[in-house]
């Protein structure tokens, strides 16, 4: 057997908290080959990040680290950072999740990716142009000669993220580590960029350490799998094994996670409850002094759509293909033309002194479960505020209890209500916005991406919830969501929408088993089949 | 660093704190800060009860100790009573011998050929000095005897100034007007300019326009014209002060608010609050407000400081606090006048104006690292 490249023993991370110390990492040991792939799996808080951000000395001011990472036998944990300096950034590179934030505004992508180059002795600035362009080809961005001197803004999400790696790549590195580099892109664009790390990594022979959530991603992609779990790594294998194998019974919920079951659709007697006819949205982007004439920009084009009492309409869409605009206009939160009518009723010109008696009646869940909750109120104001517009006569008392049916029905301890947001986690968070909604007892519940921010099997439990709550009380849901796992789970009516025109409707099972646009096609192959990121080994 | 370290089991038994309970634990373990908050509350104190603690009104005259250096020293000063006693007595006719002064009486050994009069004591009561003259322990034959005569002794720890008050009790008067100024000042512009950036903010659009252009309108009239305005128009007064200070550092504060009302209107709980059908008060009421204040504490704890010292310009322009009231401006302004000859009048009053400066910016920024959400 080979020696390890990078070779982790007892690896401890902590972080000094005002509740005394916090141990993220609680000691593990981990290997990585030359030229191999390595994936650290684990949910959110299970220390999958911190591991790989005390190797690279990037841990918080508030974090230690302690125990031994040694790169080719050298020991970096400890190094001073001009020292670490002459490894990191060089011998191991780092991508990371957001691609919007991780490149610096201000300059040209050529600038920042000579930086790297230029820092560690490669090449002069005059003679890096060169390298760059190289570089750009090597990640698979169109036309180098002339995006070398774009800004990032002027970049998709899917082409700052190939920045990211040519950045990474420029000192022809022996470890790339990955931290969930695709989670913040479309579907077809995370097939994209997975599909060209594993070609890089055939071509430039680099380890490759993969750190996600999503243990679908490296079912083919991965040569051996670390699962951690709380600070530990629970479970290693090889991927071939663990797959089919898996020991541990963390592993195994993770496997099982992806949300199953199908929903009937409602018997075709079921009142309409929100009717929308020609629904349409644009925004007016440009303009003004100087700038020459405004464009209108059509997030919404003419769409159409009936929602049932007790259906769900999946509506599926890469970010920017008006998904989300389309709810909201359909709640008269955006201004839009065309005719919406709610339970026969036209409330397409209501305004909002109008719509206020019907707002408990449709009700909105957002994606962000960090966004959605005012930071300084307590979960029972923020649970029981609506109360405040509907029911005015309810006593403080009155309300109170209500908060606490509320919080029991969606799975919450009701002790909890007189603490703040922060103290929960995403998925509690979650919970608490669903209570919100569901206190004022609505009819319509418009769920925008309500599941894509969380855990994999904390998805599957707040879609059983939302299923269970449907249930309970025939509920209408507008399910918006890019997770074609979850839209299979949830929908019985499926509407896909690309930059604001639906291409394709109809029941679940049709459209997934029988796509017939070829935009549903790309988006179904890139979800679903993820064999094709096998690597010849 | 997305990543929150908070299983569901920590919760449970870790006890619940709000976001100011957190920054008041942050701020706590900042030594400066909680140093500037001592200072700022001990001067405080001594603003409020200072005065009515010290001998000296503040507005009382001593003509015969105009500008007294600073010293532990009594006054008059025991070289000054000796020849004064002396002088007064030998008006009676009498031989003086020794002359001892302790603390708040004066002795004098005397003597006669004749027996002593007592009347000779209104010779000494007649001297501005002494009271309360009297003949004690008269020999048998009343040759001789003590006069006693007690002497007010005053002491001016700042000395006093060029009208002969006392400079200690000026300055915690003045440290009274400047604090009290300062707060209300930014109170004021707190109330003002909150509600005025949040309802600009959140409305936005047309509304937002018209009010931030009526800002930038006032921003443009110069400050010390407009403070002279409202003195020509309504005299001076406490009152004025505040409201002119007031009145002009809101724009600051509305500017802030604005700018976060902006951000935060986007923020999902905002539009999920519309979604309930919260009207725009409550929203403003309940999300917007609220979720300003880190920023605007921080905003206000310098604005305090701010607003001291534009009031110390205007007292030292003279268009500030009337005499014989005083504010720590004032007292600088005449402490210049006086810095050579007597620099007890400019040192006292500029380095407590210093200590609250210090202190109050000092606390500032212990709270904005403090309400720092990044630090989470």
């Amino acid at each position: 057997m080979r020696d390890p490249i990078l070779k982790v023993r007892d690896l401890k991370v902590e972080f000094g908290t005002n509740d005394g110390p916090v141990y993220a990492v609680k000691g593990i040991d981990l290997d990585v080959m030359p030229g191999e792939t390595v994936a650290i799996v684990g949910e959110s808080g299970s220390g999958k990040s911190q591991t790989m951000m005390a190797i690279m000395g990037l841990l918080a001011g508030n974090g230690r680290a302690d125990g031994s990472a040694q790169y080719r036998g050298k020991e970096i944990i400890g190094l001073s950072d001009r020292a670490l300096n002459r490894i990191r950034g060089e011998k191991i590179t780092m991508i990371f999740q957001e691609p919007m934030t991780s490149l610096d505004p201000l300059y040209k992508i050529g600038r920042q990716l000579s930086e790297p180059i230029i820092h560690h002795g490669k090449l002069k600035r005059s003679e890096v142009r060169p390298r760059i362009i190289e570089l750009l080809k090597l990640v698979g961005l169109p036309d180098p000669e002339r995006r070398i001197d774009a800004y990032p803004h002027e970049l998709s999400g899917g082409q700052r993220q190939r920045v990211m790696i040519a950045m990474a790549l420029a000192n022809d590195p022996d470890i790339l580590i990955a931290d969930e580099p695709t989670t913040a892109l479309d579907v077809t664009i995370q097939a994209q960029i997975l599909e060209l790390l594993a070609d890089l990594q055939k071509r430039l022979g680099m380890a490759i350490v993969f750190i996600t959530h999503d243990l679908g991603i490296v079912r083919r992609f991965a040569d051996r799998v670390y699962v951690m779990q709380k600070g530990e790594v629970v479970e290693t294998n090889d991927a071939e094994v663990l797959f089919t194998a898996p020991a541990h019974p963390y592993t195994q919920m993770l496997l099982a996670a992806e949300p199953t079951g199908t929903k009937a659709p409602p018997p075709p007697t079921a009142p309409v409850l929100l009717e929308g006819r020609d629904v349409a949205v644009t925004f007016r982007v440009g303009g003004g002094f100087l700038k020459g004439p405004a464009i209108d920009l059509k997030a919404v084009d003419r769409i159409s759509l009936q929602l049932r009492q007790g259906q769900t309409i999946g509506i599926v869409g890469e970010s920017g293909s008006g998904k989300s605009t389309l709810g909201r206009a359909l709640l008269r939160l955006a201004p839009s033309k065309g005719a919406v009518r709610f339970q026969g009723k036209d409330i397409s010109h209501a305004d909002r002194e109008a719509m206020r008696p019907l707002r408990h009646e449709m009700q909105l869940v957002f994606q962000d479960p960090f966004g959605s909750l005012s930071p300084r109120m307590t979960v029972g104001q923020i649970v029981t505020e609506g109360l405040l517009v509907h029911e005015p006569h309810l006593t403080r008392r009155e309300r109170d209890a209500r908060a606490i049916e509320a919080l029991a029905e969606v799975g919450l301890d009701p002790l909890m209500r007189n603490r703040y947001p922060h103290e929960f986690s995403g998925g509690q968070r979650q919970r608490i916005a669903i209570a919100r909604a569901m206190i004022l007892k609505p009819k319509i519940v418009v769920l925008d991406e309500p599941t894509s921010a969380l855990d994999r099997s904390v998805q599957k439990q707040i879609v059983d919830l939302l299923r269970d709550l449907q249930k309970a009380h025939d509920l209408a849901y507008l399910f918006i969501s890019h997770d074609l796992a979850v839209v299979r789970a949830m929908a019985d009516h499926i509407i896909v929408m690309k930059e604001g025109r639906i291409v394709e409707e109809g029941a679940t099972a049709e459209i997934f088993d029988h796509p017939r646009e070829a935009y549903t096609q790309a988006l179904m192959a890139a979800a679903v089949d993820q064999t094709r990121f096998r690597r010849s080994a | 660093m997305t990543e929150t370290i908070s299983a569901h089991s920590e919760l449970d038994y870790r006890q619940s704190r709000s976001l100011g309970q957190d920054a008041w634990l942050r701020l706590r373990r900042n030594k400066a800060a909680v140093v500037s908050m001592i200072v700022l509350i001990a001067l405080a104190l001594t603003g409020i009860f200072g005065p009515m603690l010290s001998p000296h009104p503040y507005d009382r005259i001593y003509p015969q100790y105009v500008r007294a250096p600073a010293s532990f020293e009594a006054y008059p000063r025991a070289d000054d009573i000796t020849p004064a006693f002396e002088s007064a007595i030998e008006r009676g006719r009498v031989t003086i011998g020794e002359i001892t002064i302790e603390g708040q009486t004066a002795r004098a050994l005397i003597s006669n050929d004749e027996p002593i009069d007592d009347r000779i004591t209104r010779y000494v009561d007649r001297s501005d000095l002494f009271s309360n003259a009297r003949i004690e322990n008269l020999s048998a034959d009343g040759l001789s005897a003590e006069m006693v005569a007690d002497v007010q002794r005053l002491r001016f720890l700042f000395g006093t100034d060029a009208n002969g008050r006392d400079v200690l009790t000026r300055t915690m008067i003045g440290i009274r007007i400047s604090l009290a100024i300062g707060l209300l000042a930014s109170l004021m512009a707190l109330v003002l300019g909150v509600t005025y950036g949040a309802v600009a903010g959140y409305l936005g659009g047309r509304v937002d326009n018209v009010m931030m252009r009526f800002v930038d309108i006032l921003y443009s009239l110069p400050f010390i014209f407009f403070v002279i305005l409202l003195v020509v128009f309504f005299g001076r007064s406490f009152v004025l002060i505040f409201i002119a200070i007031g009145c002009t550092e809101w724009l600051d504060m509305a500017r802030i608010v604005r700018g976060q009302t902006l951000t935060i209107k986007r923020q999902e709980y905002v539009e999920a609050a519309q979604a309930m059908g919260v009207t725009s008060w409550g929203i403003l009421r309940r999300h917007v407000i609220p979720n300003t204040l880190g920023p605007v504490i921080v905003f206000v704890t310098l604005l305090v400081p701010k607003a001291i010292l534009l009031e110390s310009l205007l007292s030292f322009l003279g268009l500030g606090v009337q005499p014989p009231l005083t504010s720590l401006g004032l007292l600088i302004s005449d402490g210049a006048a006086n810095m050579r000859g007597a620099s007890w009048l400019l040192i006292y009053p500029a380095v407590t104006l210093t200590i609250i400066l210090f202190a109050l910016n000092f606390l500032g920024d212990g709270l904005r690292d403090a309400l720092d959400p990044k630090d989470r």
